[in-house]
């Protein structure tokens, strides 16, 4: 176990530092990349083009702004070249919404997936169950920005039973007005994930339900639905709970861009996505790397579960 | 013979698929008194699984039929409810099935399967239970068995899971133990040793059993009885001694021909029956094993009935008991002639 985690602790910082390098030389090789003369503005001579690169040491190496800009990141000293923000403090300020987005997205499409997918399997081959087919494909293949537009446009701005994007906190509006600011997006992001979940918990199931240890559960006497709960339900869950944990790590970590975005939540990832509009390098940076860490640490506890919940699996 | 516990009459199972109506059990008739071993042997898809299950329920389905009936102490198992079956199952009649290494929930210990299913059917304390549990394990020869209840199945061998199957079908003390292949899975020295624990055990126990085989090498040492099938039917039913020393159905004959033999010189082929059992899909009117047997004549495109022909047990074959006594002799020893093949 310590080796398993120390491992994963090399391997992550092997992960930082390349996916560091590499978003760095994307953004010096796009065109118009060059933040001096963006931060100069439109009417600016060279001399005070040729000053700011000083300032903010564009005029040296790629290596040593790369080191610099490492150096800031680690020091919570980034600031941003479009505005000069603080750029921890602006995550700081958005990771309380994204988690908040993408943690009851990911409650509610956990707990849709697995009473839809439940349900499918159950009445396999029957009417509803090809609705439901039909339905997750739909769900499965609407975009989030499409989904999100629409029911922003229609539940919100039409009807009126919405409120029209934004966040309220719980601190400021109470916990009524935070829920009624998050139902829309955490249905939104939640709908593809729901899709995807159920298709696959069907299929898990009515795969255990036909093995050798389902029927020895049966031939036990114990009743119909200790049979489904205890032995089909909970080793069809096993690969859904990992995915889960990965999912919701991409969600964290860049998958609701879209979905904030759409719904101003104004959390990391619509921060994220300002931030390559502007080409502003350092907010991008820390975001990628933030979204990294969390992606690594998430995997590692995904792996961790899953030994715990299925003993062949070994931590190696 | 006491009372029988077990009686099954004129079972029919057919099954709907896509294909059409697969007559996998027709009119099988058997009784088990308590205590005894009866041994259904056939090959791969001659109904005896089929037949076993159906006591059971375990193969019920909207696409399963069943026919005829079959009673467990005067109780009618084939119509009996959900509930009503899982009162039987385990408590009263319990199964050990083929494959060991599927058939334990990979991701429970060992000994919580073994509770599961005494908490099932009596109310004992959790104290009380792993008590039980550690017993049966021990009865069923797995060393260290407190510990081992804590194992994981993946962390047994194949004959070690057996043996959890056999703990697991002792643990309410049923008065019939439905062994489905029991040693198919596993290596010849194991087999043994598994066959001479259930051996065991029924001596303890008092413990009827039907073990279902393949294989009639099997069951020579362990069975009181012997029921053959072939095609969904029983062919031939007697005792171990009549099956062995006057077996009747050719069917019979080129099973017992195709055991393999340890005191004879190693043949240059292994002895088999050539020909493939029929689709029950689409089953041959009259004999089923008509198709493969050598011996094949006008008669046989009517279904012989299951009667004693004058050998004193009842077969499936038109053929009289003296032609059947002078036919079955091969080279000197009982098997089935190669089948002449019209070319």
């Amino acid at each position: 176990m310590a080796r398993f985690i120390v491992r994963r602790i090399v391997g992550m910082v092997l992960v930082l530092f390349a996916v560091s390098v590499l978003t760095f030389l994307i953004f010096n090789v796009i065109p118009n990349g060059d933040p001096a003369v963006r931060m100069a503005g439109k009417n600016s001579t060279p001399a005070q083009i040729e000053q700011i690169r000083k300032e903010w040491h564009f005029d040296q190496s790629l290596p040593q702004q790369y080191a610099f800009m490492m150096k800031q990141i680690f020091t919570g000293k980034l600031v941003s070249y479009a505005d000069q923000t603080n750029v921890w403090e602006q995550i700081r300020m958005g990771l309380p919404r994204t988690f908040a987005l993408g943690i009851g997205a990911a409650i509610l499409w956990m707990t849709l997936g697995i009473l839809l997918g439940l349900y499918s399997a159950v009445r396999a081959g029957r009417f509803s169950d090809r609705v439901l087919t039909v339905l997750a494909l739909i769900g499965i293949s609407m975009p989030v920005f499409w989904v999100g537009a629409l029911m922003n446009y229609y539940l919100g701005y039409k009807a009126g039973w919405f409120p029209n994007g934004g966040y309220v906190e719980i601190a400021q509006g109470g916990i009524g007005e935070w829920l009624y600011h998050l139902i829309l997006p955490w249905t939104a992001l939640a709908i593809l994930f729901i899709g995807v979940y159920s298709r696959i918990l069907r299929s898990n199931i009515l795969d255990t339900i036909n093995d050798d240890y389902v029927r020895t559960a049966r031939a036990k006497g114990i009743s119909e639905r200790r049979v489904m709960t205890r032995h089909v339900l909970r080793n069809s869950l096993i690969p859904i709970v990992t995915l889960w944990g990965l999912d919701f790590g991409l969600v964290i970590a860049g998958g609701a861009v879209l979905t904030e975005s759409v719904f101003d939540l104004q959390g990391v990832g619509q921060y994220f996505a300002e931030a390559i509009g502007r080409l502003d390098v350092p907010p991008v940076m820390a975001v990628t790397l933030l979204g990294a860490v969390f992606i690594v640490v998430l995997n590692t506890v995904v792996d961790i579960v899953y030994a715990v919940l299925d003993p062949r699996i070994r931590l190696g | 013979m006491s009372e029988p516990i077990l009686e099954i009459d004129h079972l029919q199972v057919d099954f709907r698929t896509d294909e059409g109506v697969v007559h996998a059990v027709d009119d099988v008739s058997l009784t088990l008194a308590a205590g005894e071993v009866l041994a259904v042997v056939g090959e791969s898809g001659s109904g005896k699984t089929v037949t076993a299950m159906s006591l059971l329920g375990l193969n019920r389905s909207p696409n399963a039929t069943f026919r005829g009936s079959a009673r467990y102490r005067g109780q009618e198992l084939l119509t009996a409810s959900e509930d009503e079956l899982r009162r039987i199952r385990g408590a009263e009649m319990a199964m050990i099935f083929q494959d060991p290494m599927t058939s334990l929930n990979p991701v429970q210990r060992i000994g919580d399967q073994i509770a599961e299913q005494i908490l099932a059917h009596e109310k004992l304390t959790k104290a009380q239970v792993r008590d039980r549990v550690v017993e049966l394990m021990e009865r069923v020869g797995i060393p260290r068995a407190a510990e081992r209840a804590r194992a994981y199945p993946h962390e047994f061998s194949g004959g070690m899971r057996q043996r959890v199957m056999i703990a697991l079908a002792l643990s309410c003390s049923p008065s019939v133990l439905i062994a489905d292949e029991p040693t198919t899975a596993l290596d010849v020295t194991i087999q043994a040793q598994i066959l001479e624990r259930l051996k065991e055990l029924k001596d303890e126990t008092g413990t009827a059993i039907i073990l279902v085989t393949h294989d009639l090498g099997v069951v020579a040492d362990i069975a009181d009885r012997i029921a053959v099938m072939y095609g969904g039917r029983i062919v031939e039913q007697g005792t171990t001694d009549e099956i062995f020393y006057d077996p009747q159905h050719p069917y019979t004959w080129g099973l017992l021909g195709s055991i393999t033999r340890i005191d004879r010189d190693r043949a240059e082929h292994l002895p088999s029956i050539a020909g493939l059992p029929p689709s029950l899909l689409d089953p041959p009117q009259g004999c089923h094993f008509r198709a493969r047997c050598p011996h094949e004549f006008a008669r046989c495109t009517e279904v012989p009935p299951l009667e004693d022909r004058g050998a004193g047990h009842p077969d499936r074959c038109w053929l009289t008991v003296e032609e059947k006594r002078a036919r079955r002799v091969v080279e000197g020893e009982i098997g089935l002639a190669t089948k002449e093949v019209a070319a």
